[in-house]
């Protein structure tokens, strides 16, 4: 297995967009630091281009990359390697290139510009944001032979944990405007890792105190040892069960 | 050597496979003819363990094949139009290969000579054309001495001299006692390969003879005939 | 020329006749304690309190008197006392470090308090540890100047205020320094007086904490990374002129929270990284002029119980948002504003611009009408919904809008 990631990862990091991915992130972060002679702020602009560009370029590169693949897996699957490496390593050598792409473009200008504990928590979540991305791309690209509906999917899949879903919690938010909600958001905060990585980061930074009571509440349960274990687990989880998923789907998917 | 037992498989409402049952064995060399779509293709994935049975189980020396991956290491198979990423070396593709298999034996080498491969070894998959496509499908078929060869058409798209070579090579390698599994549309050519017929239509196995027995039956000398003979005949 | 030096003469033996006498009490002296000194003087004199540390119980002024310490001999109240009570009028304490009176939950023991006076002047006095400061009560005329006040209680009823001033007239509060008491200054029923250069810092619950005190000003003052800001209450007539409000971020905390409070001037001021720059409930007639917001997190909260507010010539530079308001009517004026979030264009080149700027985000408005969709905070939506809602305006209030946003910043 070890092998074919080998060749996996190779292969992705020759290619230009990947390239081109980091070159802009790290563009980006300098541009945001430079600019912007207030770290928090920089932080917070960072923040919000984390949020929407690093799921949406993860998922639709992994996307492309596995159907791109399918000629590499055909080949491989004839060979005598179990199903599963071959999808685990396409997975990691997706998210291993995505993450190394993350760090070279953000994290070593995060490092540089705040080294602090929300730089790193930054870093963390975008890290945790691209392989959760990856993992969802690979079931967006098992479900279909079609190329094109593939990546429909994925982009659908991006819209959704990026917009659909905070649209629905506002909706939610003003129907069930009677009731204390703080505590059920915690909750539903959980369940898109987008949500849970900004909410995170915004806990570690000063501005965290403009989120009021909810702010509070939230403090007070991803503030603790046990909330962040329980926000990871979450973040884990959400790698793990689309991985899952796909890995059960592609063992029984005809080549 | 290789048993099917039952073996059944449905596209949506196609059944391309239905309910097949087949034994072989070592040294046979199994011309495997019937009209485009019958499931031959499919079949041979699911030997592969490419395309997943709906039901039956298929054995290779004994053992049930479902869930193994193992066997395939016994299996060399050059498919009908090999698909190969594009940003690949011939190279390096051939490379990858023998450090993923890393076989005992040192690899054969015997039809990159013949095809004259290691002059192409710096050009990229995406720009060979379909007959040296097929000429690294073969090499590489049977680079890891496996003892079952799979070959879906496999002279298609080569030039003549290619052609005489890959089938030499085949000839060797049935003298040592190896399992052919051959299609073709060409049925000349399986006349001098095969020792074994089976005859397939709308996912069913018709027939499975020697070949001296089909022509016997037939009564027709030359395959191609025999063939056409049973072709025309209308399905049971 | 014989009769100027005449006049001379008189003026310089009519002086020294007023001049009283001098008595130097303390460490060496013939008198030692300071409550024996206080016996001896009389109404005029000077009572100098040589270097060193006095533990004197409650020592008592009721004559008019100067009282000046040398190089601040330290009066302890021993956590038990208050350290000094000025019970006449034209008394003056000066130079004295007080230091550790007593804690109540039933008295206000204060370092120095006076009592219904008049004509006061406590400068340049150091106290530490006391639970009131500086306390006047009933007084009139008095100069509170150059002190400086720390305390380093954790809990809030174990701490005082630090300069309390309670049903008081015409008082100066200038030059003080007051940090780590409850309030720093806290003034209740006190009329024209003026508030002058002090600074207050670190205080757990307000800097200013400022009620019912009318036809008052406070002026050049620094309100710093206190618990909850400066509270301005049930007043009017305050004027407010060029003040610092700084640091004071956290829950609940305000740079300035203005509640019930009318005709009155804003002036000059600067608000810079609070939470909220300025919370203002139930204002009316207030002028808010030239002020600089800068990086807070809401600059402004003007609720709608709020009428007849004028901004105009203030500057509003990154702050998370600009406005928030509560409600859909509007009657303040916003005018002649610099936004640095204005998007707008200038074509007839007037320096202003040519559409009007709309403070009030969409998001702001969801957040103050359902707290707890500060979960969406830095989410794509809430972005997306307030380009929208600039574009087409539905849910923010019509007319709360600048006409005439300005394109540069004004230099204040």
């Amino acid at each position: 297995m070890i092998k074919i990631v080998k060749y996996i990862l190779l292969d992705i990091l020759r290619n230009k967009i990947v390239v081109a991915y980091t070159l802009f992130l790290f563009a980006i972060t300098f541009c945001v630091f430079s600019l912007e002679d207030n770290t928090e702020k920089g932080l917070l602009t960072l923040l919000n281009l984390i949020l929407f560009i690093v799921p949406l370029v993860s998922i639709i590169f992994s996307t492309i990359y596995i159907y791109n693949s399918s000629e590499f897996i055909e080949l491989l699957v004839s060979q005598p390697i179990r199903r599963k490496s071959i999808w685990l390593s396409l997975f990691t050598g997706l998210a291993g290139a995505l993450t190394l792409a993350f760090i070279i473009g953000a994290g070593i200008p995060l490092l540089i510009y705040v080294r602090s504990v929300t730089g790193l928590m930054m870093i963390l979540n975008g890290i945790l944001i691209s392989v959760i991305f990856a993992s969802l791309a690979m079931v967006a690209a098992v479900r279909t032979r079609d190329k094109a509906k593939g990546i429909g999917f994925s982009i659908l899949l991006w819209l959704f944990f990026s917009l659909v879903y905070d649209g629905f919690v506002l909706f939610l938010l003003f129907q069930f405007s009677d009731y204390p909600l703080e505590k059920a958001m915690i909750f539903i905060s959980a369940l898109n890792p987008i949500d849970l990585g900004r909410i995170l980061i915004l806990l570690k930074m000063d501005v965290s105190a403009l989120m009021g009571y909810t702010g509070a509440v939230f403090k007070e349960f991803y503030g603790t040892e046990k909330g962040l274990i329980v926000s990871f687990s979450a973040m884990i989880l959400w790698i793990l069960l689309p991985l899952l998923y796909s890995l059960r789907k592609f063992n029984r998917k005809d080549l | 050597m290789i048993e099917a037992i039952n073996i059944s498989k449905n596209f949506g409402k196609l059944k391309a496979l239905n309910n097949i049952s087949i034994a072989t064995g070592a040294g046979q060399s199994i011309a495997l003819v019937g009209p485009n779509g019958c499931g031959k293709t499919t079949f041979i994935k699911c030997i592969l363990g490419m395309v997943v049975p709906d039901s039956g189980t298929i054995k290779l020396k004994n053992e049930s094949i479902a869930a193994g991956w193992k066997y395939r290491s016994m299996i060399g198979y050059m498919p009908q139009a090999g698909r190969y990423p594009d940003q690949m070396k011939i190279g390096q593709v051939i490379e990858m290969l023998k450090d993923i298999r890393q076989s005992a034996s040192s690899p054969d080498d015997d039809l990159i000579k013949a095809f004259s491969l290691k002059g192409l070894y710096n050009k990229r998959m995406g720009t060979l054309s379909g007959g040296t496509l097929q000429k690294v499908s073969a090499s590489i078929a049977f680079m890891f001495d496996p003892e079952v060869l799979i070959l879906d058409e496999p002279t298609a798209g080569l030039d003549p001299v290619a052609s005489e070579a890959l089938k030499e090579k085949i000839m060797a390698e049935k003298q040592k006692g190896k399992l052919f599994l051959i299609t073709s549309h060409i049925l000349s050519e399986l006349e001098e390969l095969a020792s074994h017929i089976v005859y397939m239509q709308d996912g069913v196995i018709m027939l499975y003879k020697t070949m001296e027995a089909l022509k016997a039956d037939t009564g027709e000398n030359k395959l191609s005939r025999a063939i056409a003979q049973l072709m025309t005949k209308p399905a049971q | 020329m014989k009769k100027v030096s005449w006049i001379l003469c008189c003026i310089l033996l009519f002086n020294g006749m007023l001049k009283g006498k001098t008595l130097k009490v303390g460490k060496g002296q013939v008198i030692a304690d300071i409550t024996s000194g206080l016996k001896e003087i009389s109404a005029g004199d000077t009572l100098v309190v040589a270097p060193g540390i006095y533990r004197e119980k409650n020592l008592v002024i009721d004559k008019s008197i100067v009282m000046t310490g040398i190089n601040h001999p330290i009066l302890d109240g021993e956590n038990t006392y208050e350290n000094v009570s000025v019970k006449a009028d034209w008394v003056t304490v000066d130079g004295f470090s007080i230091v550790n009176s007593g804690i109540s939950s039933t008295t206000d023991y204060a370092g120095l308090k006076i009592y219904n006076r008049h004509n006061v002047t406590i400068s340049n006095n150091i106290l530490n540890d006391c639970f009131f400061g500086i306390y006047a009560q009933y007084c009139r005329n008095c100069i509170i100047k150059n002190n400086r006040l720390s305390a380093h209680q954790v809990q809030e009823q174990r701490s005082g205020n630090g300069i309390h001033c309670w049903k008081c007239d015409t008082m100066q509060i200038t030059g003080n320094n007051v940090s780590g008491h409850r309030d720093g200054i806290y003034f209740e029923f006190v009329t024209n007086s003026i508030i002058w250069r002090n600074l207050s810092s670190g205080n757990m619950r307000y800097g200013l904490h400022f009620m019912f005190s009318n036809h008052d000003t406070y002026a050049a003052n620094v309100f710093e990374n206190n618990g909850a800001g400066v509270s301005v209450m049930f007043s009017n007539h305050v004027h407010m002129f060029h003040n610092t409000f700084r640091e004071n971020w956290g829950d609940g905390s305000y740079g300035l929270l203005l509640k019930e409070i009318s005709d009155s001037y804003i002036d000059g001021n600067i608000f810079e990284r609070n939470t909220i720059g300025i919370f203002m409930e139930g204002g009316s007639r207030i002028e808010m002029y030239k002020n600089t917001f800068r990086g807070n997190g809401w600059a402004l909260k003007i609720q709608a119980s709020c009428m007849d507010i004028t901004l105009k010539n203030n500057n509003f530079m990154s702050n998370t948002f600009d406005v928030g308001t509560n409600g859909s009517l509007v009657l303040n004026t916003f005018d002649y504003n610099y936004w640095d979030k204005y998007e707008g264009y200038d074509l007839n080149r007037d320096k202003t611009g040519d559409v009007p700027y709309r403070p009030v985000s969409m998001y702001s408005m969801i957040v103050e009408k359902n707290p707890p969709a500060m979960m969406l905070f830095h989410s794509l939506i809430t972005t997306l919904l307030d380009k929208s809602e600039k574009v087409i305006p539905s849910l923010t209030p019509e007319n709360l809008k600048d006409n005439h946003p300005l394109m540069k910043p004004l230099q204040l």
